[in-house]
């Protein structure tokens, strides 16, 4: 299991939290809460080690369109990066519901 | 006519076996009544699995809600199967537990209070052993006492089915509900070959895998009390009329006599089928 953080630059208010997905082969569980600060802090665990960069990739290009400042705490049972995409924006589209 | 009827029923049904555990659990309240307790963001998750390079699941694959069912207050724990095949660690051996025991307090206390368990669980979380085991004790005892003040039913929809030492956990409920697509045993398929051999059961045999173990077969033998659709009104229908009929006048865990004698008419020198098993088990003793 690998550990990996992120942040990215962020200036919106979240009111609400979210909770998707679940930690089964090939999907991964993502907590979206509300944070302070100018900064969306991302903390991943993932049972496939080596991948940091694809994660950053897909981070890097899911916070092009996302300004919210929230941690996000990513667990992953090895999902591809189409998966963790979607359970991303699942999860923005649940808080902001 | 009647075929297009039947058709567009099945078209239009809601799928109970598709939900996860928290919209199977927060699916058998009435209309908002339902919060859950010791959800995700309290990050009550298991110490163990990361010891053993594991990713852990914020709930610990184990969904506790308490609300009202029937208009009677009850608290429903429903298992992940997804998470590790739904086992049983110590954190969520350790809900269960503390939810069930909640409730023998309410009633206790003159507020009637059911449970609910939905068991989708290969058992005892091998990478906890001794903790796993010990929870299923501890959830045996609690089972034990709610059940003399208010009924304790098991669902098991499928598709993981509930093995291992879960099903004697099962086995101690008031009441059994189960879809035909649902599993119930005290070994599983792939266990009893890779001990006895390919021989002795096929796991790959679906027809004899359901035929022994499946829902239809347990609910005809009397070891499930309903047998349900993969339909999610009707199984919070069958979980509704189960609380409002209260305590059974006996469990079925009391009848030893009855599946003594059961066991004593099966003569194993001859190899029965489920059917056979079928006829015979249910007009042994009885």
């Amino acid at each position: 299991m690998e550990q990996i953080e992120f942040n990215y630059p962020a200036k919106r208010r979240v009111r609400k939290r979210a909770h998707v997905g679940v930690v089964g082969s090939g999907d991964l569980e993502v907590l979206l809460e509300p944070a302070e600060g100018e900064v969306a802090r991302v903390f991943i665990r993932t049972s496939v080690d080596g991948f940091r960069d694809t994660w950053k990739a897909v981070l890097d290009r899911f916070f092009t369109k996302y300004d919210g400042t929230v941690r996000i705490q990513i667990n992953d049972a090895g999902a591809t990066p189409g998966s963790v995409q979607l359970r991303l924006e699942q999860a923005v589209e649940v808080s902001e519901r | 006519m009647s075929n297009n009827g039947h058709g567009a029923s099945f078209i239009n049904r809601q799928s109970f076996i598709e939900l996860d555990a928290r919209e199977r659990a927060t699916a058998l309240f009435d209309p908002r009544t339902s919060r859950e307790l010791l959800g995700p963001f309290d990050r009550v998750e298991s110490p163990w699995l990361p010891m053993q390079g594991i990713t852990p699941q914020a709930d610990d694959g184990c969904v506790v809600m308490k609300g009202k069912i029937a208009g009677q207050a009850a608290v429903v724990v429903a298992l992940e199967g997804a998470f590790q095949g739904g086992s049983m660690g110590e954190v969520s051996g350790e809900k269960m537990t503390a939810a069930l025991d909640l409730a023998c307090a309410d009633n206790e206390k003159g507020i009637p209070t059911s449970a609910v368990i939905l068991l989708e669980t290969g058992g005892v979380r091998l990478q906890e052993a001794n903790l796993g085991l010990a929870a299923i004790a501890e959830l045996m005892a609690s089972i034990l006492a709610l059940r003399k003040h208010a009924p304790v039913i098991c669902l098991m929809a499928g598709t993981v089915g509930c093995f291992g030492g879960m099903s004697l956990a099962a086995g101690l409920a008031s009441y059994i509900v189960m879809t035909r697509e649902a599993r119930l045993g005290m070994n599983g398929p792939e266990v009893i070959e890779q001990e006895n051999g390919v021989e002795e059961f096929d796991s790959s045999d679906r027809a004899l895998v359901w035929a022994i173990h499946g829902g239809e077969q347990r609910y005809a033998t009397c070891l499930a009390d309903a047998l349900v659709d993969d339909d999610t009104p009707q199984v919070a229908d069958a979980i509704r009329s189960f609380v409002s009929k209260g305590v059974p006048p006996v469990h079925r865990s009391s009848q030893g006599v009855l599946y003594r004698n059961r066991i004593d008419a099966l003569h194993t020198s001859q190899q029965w089928d489920p059917k056979e098993f079928r006829a015979l088990w249910t007009t042994t003793g009885s």
